[in-house]
């Protein structure tokens, strides 16, 4: 009650800064739109914003009604083109300055939030003062009212939302895209630097070999078993450079056996455990194994590690993975740009990361990629038990007995005082007991067939009757 | 003693084995192309040793690797050398994890080298093994932190590398220029470091150190 009363004199206190900002937008608008004095605009939205966002905190711990910010994501610092630019539509700029002005000017006029957050800001001393009775005579009530008022005005709408989904997906698009290319520039620069060169190498050789094979076939023979040996080279380079891009195992068994191919490889104690009915993706498999294996590299190079603990596993459509090491911990994605790396890939899948490195170990990195396992998978097909699904089939089956003919039908009988008693239970008995026994067979069939729909239901709700998939465990210690 | 059944679908690969083999007085039974047809020729033509590529149609996945393993556990010790673009010690120790011998795991690179691809092809017919130094390697550094293979001297840890590789006594003495009685004194301190039962016969000891490397 008290606390009650502190947020509505908090509310009502803020009538004076909305009074004050009211009056600041009014002569900030008629500035910058009418004297052309646009600068005063941006800081004057983010002063309403920051108006607002008290109140939607205000609301929220006072009535509990959460009210989720409405505005479009602020646009991103400006990038300097190839010659070091800056564009914004058809003019370059030395510094970012202008182009991030520009941004931030559309970022501000184009959302509607903007307006609405106005439109909120003149009416709602005029509704506060009108909700004052409310507020003295039953403040929970009127907190709750002014709440919903402020939620229909200040919350996000489905386009708004909607807007932030899609930039985040652009984000995420953006990303993907950008590690892409850096991966095949990357690996262009394997082939280009080393399978290609050791070829023109190799080429040179054996021409050698050929013009010196009848002057001096001995020279000839020992420049052939070099060319044969620099092949063999080409082949161990080439193979590391696929290895980097999709490793063999990975494409012929899949996330489980590869990464327990990773393992057998470290030199440390890594010991894997998979749970994972079918395989996922290819390309949800390939950011699965080389953020493990990433993470596996990380705690050999950096953690000090000496037994690591990987767990794959899936639960409902969600891809889990679990790596935990004995090193020193201390990990943070901000220093190292491996962390940085595995969250960028995992970045396109919607997948998040969370570390978990005090000082002193131990280092637990748990991976989550959202919906990338196919949904018909393991159990997430809520299957009923036998017994259950015969009962609910019995009932479908016989449910429209006792409802129809002996209920509804029985009882037009009854009411119209029909001569024909046909197979219609309740007509065959003594005058007193008609009644109630086609009443007793309406809710028996109502009953029956209640039961039968809210059976399969129950079962989906309740996590035990998802089948438990096989659990391989293989350790490599 | 000498049909063999090549399991390659890449043709060019598969007509240089099939020369080589022939040049070197074999009898190429079948040379086949994709999974089901191998595990076929294995079962019905029990060939004296087959030579497989892991992948292979319809998957294009470790077809002939499963086809291999199939057709082992129907006819325990049937003499099979596997080749691949790459080794791995995942495939290594299924095909180890019989304990028979009779079994090759290579890399494609080593064809390069004719006489010695041919001395493997022998040794698997025989029953030994040919393990590519590539796994072994592989077996050896992720076993780095093992306290009796770090107690090996360096001479003895070659002379490790080219038993578990499947060389006999004969054959290690020839490679590392040593003298045959030399090369028994090493493998005997080895044995001893590493505690296992020493054994004359040349395959048996070398399966028990592979499945020494194998049990960490």
């Amino acid at each position: 009650m008290v606390r009650q009363i502190g947020y509505i004199l908090a509310l009502l206190g803020l009538v004076i800064v909305e009074l004050l900002t009211i009056v600041s937008s009014f002569a900030s608008l008629v500035l910058a739109f009418g004297l052309g004095m646009v600068f005063l605009f941006p800081p004057q939205v983010r002063m309403i914003r920051r108006v607002t966002g008290l109140t939607r905190r205000l609301v929220n711990a006072s009535a509990g009604v959460s009210i989720e910010p409405p505005y479009l994501p602020e646009p991103p610092p400006p990038q300097p083109q190839a010659d070091g630019l800056y564009r914004s539509h058809r003019t370059l700029y030395k510094t970012p300055r202008v182009p991030a002005w520009n941004d931030r000017w559309r970022w501000m006029m184009t959302d509607p939030a903007t307006w609405r957050d106005a439109l909120w800001l003149t009416l709602d001393p005029f509704v506060k003062v009108l909700l004052l009775p409310l507020f003295v005579l039953l403040p929970g009530r009127g907190l709750r009212v002014y709440g919903l008022w402020c939620a229909t005005l200040l919350g996000a709408t489905a386009s708004s939302r909607m807007a932030g989904q899609i930039s985040s997906l652009n984000r995420a698009r953006n990303l993907a895209v950008d590690t892409q290319a850096a991966e095949m520039r990357r690996i262009e620069r394997d082939l280009h630097d080393g399978t290609q060169a050791r070829l023109v190498a190799l080429g040179m050789t054996i021409g050698a070999a050929e013009q010196l094979m009848e002057s001096d076939p001995r020279a000839a023979k020992a420049l052939m078993a070099k060319a044969r040996e620099a092949s063999a080279e080409t082949l161990t380079e080439l193979r590391r450079v696929i290895r980097g891009i999709h490793p063999p195992v990975l494409a012929e068994r899949g996330l489980g056996d590869a990464v327990r191919a990773l393992a057998m490889d470290s030199a440390l104690k890594v010991s894997v455990q998979v749970d994972l009915p079918h395989r996922p993706e290819a390309p949800v498999e390939a950011a699965a194994y080389f953020a493990v294996s990433e993470l596996l590299a990380n705690a050999a190079r950096h953690g000090g590690a000496e037994s690591v603990e990987i767990d794959i596993s899936s639960s409902r459509a969600n891809l889990l993975i679990t790596v935990t090491d004995d090193g020193w911990g201390g990990a943070d994605p901000a220093k190292g740009s491996g962390l940085a790396g595995i969250e960028r890939r995992l970045a396109a899948f919607d997948g998040v990361m969370a570390i978990s490195s005090p000082p002193g170990g131990p280092t637990t990195v748990t991976m989550e990629l959202p919906r990338v396992l196919p949904a018909h998978w393991a159990g997430d097909l809520p299957k009923l038990p036998r017994w259950k699904m015969i009962t609910v089939v019995s009932l479908w089956a016989t449910a429209w007995c006792p409802l129809f003919p002996q209920g509804i039908v029985a009882g037009v009988f009854k009411a119209i005082d029909f001569d024909e008693k046909a197979w219609f239970l309740a007509l065959h008995l003594p005058e007193p007991w008609q009644w109630p026994c086609i009443v007793f067979m309406i809710l028996l069939g109502t009953a029956m067939y209640l039961a039968a729909v809210v059976i399969p239901a129950q079962d989906r709700d309740n996590p035990s009757a998802v089948r438990p998939a096989a659990r391989t465990v293989i350790r490599c210690t | 003693m000498n049909r063999v059944l090549v399991a390659e679908d890449l043709y060019l690969l598969r007509d240089g084995l099939v020369h080589l083999l022939q040049a070197h007085g074999f009898e190429v039974v079948a040379a086949v192309e994709s999974g089901p047809e191998l595990l076929k020729g294995l079962l019905e033509l029990r060939p004296d040793v087959s030579i497989v590529d892991v992948r292979l149609p319809p998957t294009f996945t470790d077809e002939g690797l499963q086809a291999s393993l199939e057709a082992r556990k129907k006819v325990p010790g049937l003499p099979i050398l596997v080749l691949s673009q790459h080794v791995e010690q995942l495939y290594a120790r299924e095909l180890l994890a019989d304990g028979s011998g009779g079994i090759g795991y290579l890399l494609k690179d080593r064809v390069f080298n004719a006489e010695q691809f041919i001395d493997a092809v022998r040794r698997v017919a025989a029953g030994g093994t040919a393990m590519d130094p590539e796994v072994i390697s592989k077996l050896l550094a992720s076993n780095a932190k093992n306290e009796p293979l770090a107690a090996l001297t360096p001479r003895e840890r070659e002379v490790l590398e080219q038993m578990a590789e499947g060389r006999s006594n004969a054959a290690i003495s020839q490679r590392l220029y040593l003298s045959e009685s030399a090369v028994a004194k090493h493998t005997a301190s080895i044995f001893g470091k590493l505690g296992l039962a020493p054994s004359d016969d040349d395959n048996r000891r070398v399966l028990a150190v592979l499945a020494y490397l194998n049990s960490r």
